[in-house]
């Protein structure tokens, strides 16, 4: 038992090194040189995305979209967890099936059926219209709030399932002996619930957020030609453009950024957990 | 307890409604979108209204003449298959190897595996382009395997560790001290124990290999089209009720799996 942990690692460890830290080097050198067949170092690639307008605005679109769309999983998911929690085994199951049925219907189609809803004469549009709420048709499609609203469909379940996990271990006495103390349901779920589950919470933002940002399908779909952000923009530029250099730069710049996401996002459970102290 | 009763309750009941509101409002939107689109498939005319304008299985039968789909199709079910394979073998091996191993090298490869998740998936597929045409080939199916199994190994191996610290210890020194072998130890005591978490995670690999944009856009060759980037063009051109056809065929598809996945493997308890 002792020498074959290692043993079993090193299969995949093998595949990782050879088809995914490799790549990324080669990324990350085609990035710092003037053209594809890399013969000179120049910074020209990250200059030109930096002094852009265009390129940096991209960017911070993608990263606040990231922000709002988990927001709205988060307003939404946590509740749906915190039902789940309580409910009976069957249900639970119920609940998690209708959850997941989402995440492992493919991206692609249900994105498709998000178009059918939002277009001109979409289900919403005709029930806006029938209840006298808007006088035109809505504009829902190739606008952000669009792009938003059904990102937080198609990335829930990442924001429910690890919420809870977290929720289920929960020792319910907790919560009795904060309401025989006096609490109510509110304060006890704001000051026992809502800090015990946190780690649940941090997990969850990290998941939605990494995958709202780089949801290429949903973006392009949705947003249209005319709402860019970051994935359409490096398709863009390695295929469309051919500029390959430029196209490798972009993307280190957004890997970078999203890893710098994921790690505030950790840094911040880390201290929650030391304050909470539970 | 001091506190008047009514007051307690209102609150409780306050909590309650905006909470099941909220979820009930999630869940809705959670299922409705899919199902919308299911009873828009079966429409009789040409466009895709809800509700549909008569109901008939004319696009379904379409589809029996649409070749270049059944051939995308086909393709993206062979390169889930390769890619599930893979990933089960290397995903079990790596998966023990992070949960029996203490060192560091078993953390720092537990994080390394796990990247892929958080990695924007585009800028690996494209990473993995230039790397394979710095190498002098082109673009072919088993260099998109290798590539999915990257991004598609993380889901084994997160259920198959969350199945082996779930496994007594106690069993496997049972095992050994009775005289087996490691090998017989994996097959008769270790596998069908994890069996559940692994078979979970086997299926949610196939589903997220089946349905990959970012890394097939970048490593599928010119003749090899894959369902969800055929899929993604039509939609992006003209919508085509077609393809209304095809996504109701892969909602029944997938429901169809997850039921079995949860009958035989317990899908929703695996996925907590």
């Amino acid at each position: 038992m002792t020498s074959s942990p290692t043993a079993l690692l090193l299969p995949l460890a093998a595949l990782f090194v050879a088809f995914f830290l490799a790549p990324l080097m080669v990324l990350l050198a085609l990035s710092l040189s003037a053209d594809t067949a890399g013969t000179s170092l120049t910074a020209a690639n990250y200059l030109k995305f930096f002094t852009d307008r265009f390129n940096y605005s991209i960017l911070w679109d993608t990263l606040l979209l990231g922000v709002k769309a988990t927001l709205v999983c988060l307003v939404f998911g946590y509740p749906i967890a915190w039902i789940c929690a309580r409910a009976s085994a069957r249900w639970q199951s119920v609940l998690v099936f209708l959850v997941i049925l989402p995440i492992l219907t493919s991206v692609v189609v249900r994105t498709f059926a998000w178009i059918v809803i939002l277009g001109r004469q979409g289900v919403l549009n005709q029930v806006a219209l029938a209840l006298h709420l808007t006088q035109e048709p809505l504009r829902l499609l190739y606008t952000e709030p669009g792009v938003i609203m059904v990102l937080a469909q198609v990335q829930m379940p990442l924001m429910v399932l690890p919420i809870l996990a977290v929720l289920t271990k929960i020792d319910p006495n907790l919560a009795d002996a904060s309401r025989v103390l006096g609490a109510g349901e509110w304060r006890t779920l704001w000051r026992v619930t809502l800090p015990l589950s946190l780690p649940g919470v941090i997990a969850g933002c990290i998941l939605t957020y990494s995958a709202c940002v780089t949801a290429f399908v949903t973006q392009t779909l949705i947003g249209g030609a005319r709402l860019i952000y970051m994935p359409l923009h490096i398709y863009q530029q390695a295929i469309g453009a051919n500029n390959w250099p430029f196209a490798a730069a972009i993307s280190v710049i957004f890997m970078i950024a999203v890893l710098a996401a994921v790690a505030l996002l950790t840094l911040i459970g880390r201290k929650s957990e030391t304050y909470g102290g539970a | 307890m001091a506190a008047p009763r009514h007051a307690i309750d209102w609150e409780a009941l306050s909590l309650r409604l905006i909470f099941g509101a909220l979820a009930a409002i999630a869940i809705v939107f959670l299922v409705g979108p899919t199902l919308i689109m299911l009873l828009t498939s079966f429409t009789a005319s040409q466009s895709l209204k809800f509700p549909p304008d008569g109901l008939s299985l004319r696009w379904y039968l379409a589809l029996l003449d649409a070749d270049q789909m059944q051939a995308a199709a086909w393709n993206s079910l062979v390169v889930a298959f390769w890619t599930t394979v893979l990933s089960v073998v290397l995903g079990t091996a790596a998966a023990l190897g992070i949960a029996r191993g203490r060192s560091a090298l078993a953390r720092a490869c537990d994080v390394l595996f796990m990247s892929p998740l958080l990695l924007p998936a585009l800028a690996f597929g494209f990473a993995a382009l230039i790397f394979i045409h710095k190498l002098g080939f082109s673009p072919n199916i088993p260099f998109l395997v290798l590539g999915h199994v990257v991004v598609c190994v993380p889901f084994v191996l997160r259920t198959t560790i969350a199945a082996l610290s779930q496994l007594d210890p106690a069993l496997l020194d049972a095992s050994y001290s009775l005289g087996g072998g490691r090998l017989m130890t994996f097959r008769r005591v270790t596998l069908p124990l994890i069996a559940p978490g692994l078979g979970a995670g086997a299926f949610l690999a196939f589903m997220a290999s089946f349905d990959n944009v970012p890394v097939s856009l970048f490593l599928a060759d010119e003749r090899t089209e894959m369902l969800p980037i055929h899929l993604w063009q039509q939609i992006e051109t003209n919508l085509d009720v077609r393809t209304a056809a095809v996504s109701g065929l892969i909602v029944m598809f997938t429901l169809l799996l997850m039921l079995l996945a949860e009958r035989l493997a317990g899908l929703t308890r695996q996925m907590r």
